[in-house]
């Protein structure tokens, strides 16, 4: 068995070498380049975790907003609905008051025009009973020969007429 | 046994250094070949790619391992040691990796370092001297409490601490030989068996039908096992520093 033959001549160099080489190894790779790869894979980690996070945050944002459209959308909505229920009340309110003045104004023109068509009657009646008198006296004083006065032959008139 | 024996190369044998002889050996040549190769793996995964490659891919996975394996064993502290457990880890496997390279067939000889015991008894040694100075350093002499476990009744404590401070002190020797026996076992019993295949072909064509024809094909399924036990072996190195590392990290 060589390893126990040449023991004593080969321990040194063995040792020796060995050192050499797996310090060698130790400090070139295991110290040189084993933490770039792993910083390597901690980035790429750190990189998805953050995509991951932003893609996140950005759902969030998305949903924040399109919540916000939604209330901003709603109270538009409310609001123009109030606004045509405002000017259809507006517009309600006013043709009543119109309706209301023309009334008015329509009542007025009929009374107006009663108050004429009374008075009318009136001067027509009075014409009338002037005629009659007028007419009683020439007939009484043709026939009768009797001379009334204007005032006897109106109440006369008067008595008839009414 | 010829596999197992060390030959100075390139005319180094005469390289003595305070009375010590550091030949460059073939042991010594196939360490460089394991950390170049090694190297170049590494440095093949540092393209640092945010979508990485195959290569990167492959790399990062191992250290990927390694770094679940301490976080595992240690947790959050372990992530100190992935330089050395990855070193170690890597360099124990290409060792054994390319040991079992069928470079025989091109006329070369590999050399599995990793089984002298020399070599992983240097490397138990390392990793055991790291767990010694982490714990006195983080712990002091509280570190004893590490052989005395909760709930142990006062009048055991004496029997308790020198049986526990046994199994700790055991712990190099096993980690070191369990490294060397498992790769020289199967390369002997390679050899064994491909001494058979040769044997019986030399003596008749009935004794290589009977013996060689079947030890060729248990072989075959040995060689896989074997590629199988430099994984693993690799990995038990791996994961008993760890472990190790753990007790003097956290104590229990």
């Amino acid at each position: 068995m060589p390893q126990i033959s040449q023991l004593a001549a080969t321990y040194a160099s063995q040792v020796f070498w060995l050192l050499i080489f797996f310090g060698l190894t130790y400090f070139v790779i295991g110290r040189g380049m084993v933490p770039k790869v792993m910083d390597t894979v901690a980035k790429r980690d750190k990189q998805i975790s953050d995509d991951l996070a932003a893609a996140e945050a950005a759902r969030t944002a998305a949903d924040e907003q399109e919540e916000a459209w939604r209330k901003r959308e709603n109270e538009n909505r409310a609001r123009a609905h109030d606004l045509i229920a405002e000017a259809k009340n507006k517009a309600a309110l006013e043709t009543e008051a119109r309706l209301a003045t023309a009334q008015t104004g329509i009542d007025a023109k009929l009374e107006e025009a009663e108050a004429r068509i009374a008075d009318a009657r009136a001067k027509a009646a009075a014409e009338i009973e002037d005629v009659a008198a007028e007419a009683t006296q020439s007939i009484v004083a043709r026939i009768a020969g009797l001379n009334i006065d204007d005032a006897a032959a109106r109440n006369a008139v008067r008595k008839e007429l009414v | 046994m010829h596999q197992f024996t060390i030959q100075p190369m390139f005319g180094t044998d005469a390289w003595n250094v305070g009375g010590y002889n550091l030949a460059f050996t073939n042991s010594a040549l196939w360490m460089a070949i394991s950390m170049v190769v090694l190297w170049v793996f590494v440095a093949g995964g540092m393209k640092r790619q945010l979508v990485p490659g195959r290569w990167q891919m492959a790399v990062e996975s191992f250290t990927g391992f390694i770094d679940d394996m301490l976080e595992a064993n240690i947790g959050k502290g372990g992530r100190k040691y992935v330089p050395y457990i990855f070193s170690l880890f890597m360099f124990i496997l290409f060792a054994n990796i390319l040991g079992l390279l069928p470079l025989g067939v091109i006329g070369l000889h590999p050399f599995t370092f990793t089984s002298h015991f020399t070599v992983t008894g240097v490397l138990a040694i390392i990793s055991f001297s790291i767990v010694l100075i982490v714990g006195f350093a983080k712990h002091g002499l509280h570190f004893f409490s590490l052989f005395v476990p909760h709930g142990t009744p006062v009048p055991m404590i004496p029997v308790i601490f020198v049986v526990e401070l046994i199994s700790f002190m055991v712990r190099p020797f096993s980690l070191g030989l369990r490294l060397f026996v498992a790769m020289m076992a199967g390369h002997v019993l390679l050899e064994v068996l491909s001494s058979f295949v040769i044997g019986s072909g030399n003596y008749s064509a009935g004794i290589f039908a009977l013996a060689g024809i079947p030890s060729f094909i248990l072989m075959v399924g040995i060689c896989a096992l074997e590629i199988l036990v430099a994984g693993i072996q690799a990995y038990v190195f791996a994961l008993l520093t760890s472990v190790y590392l753990n007790d003097a990290e956290n104590l229990h």
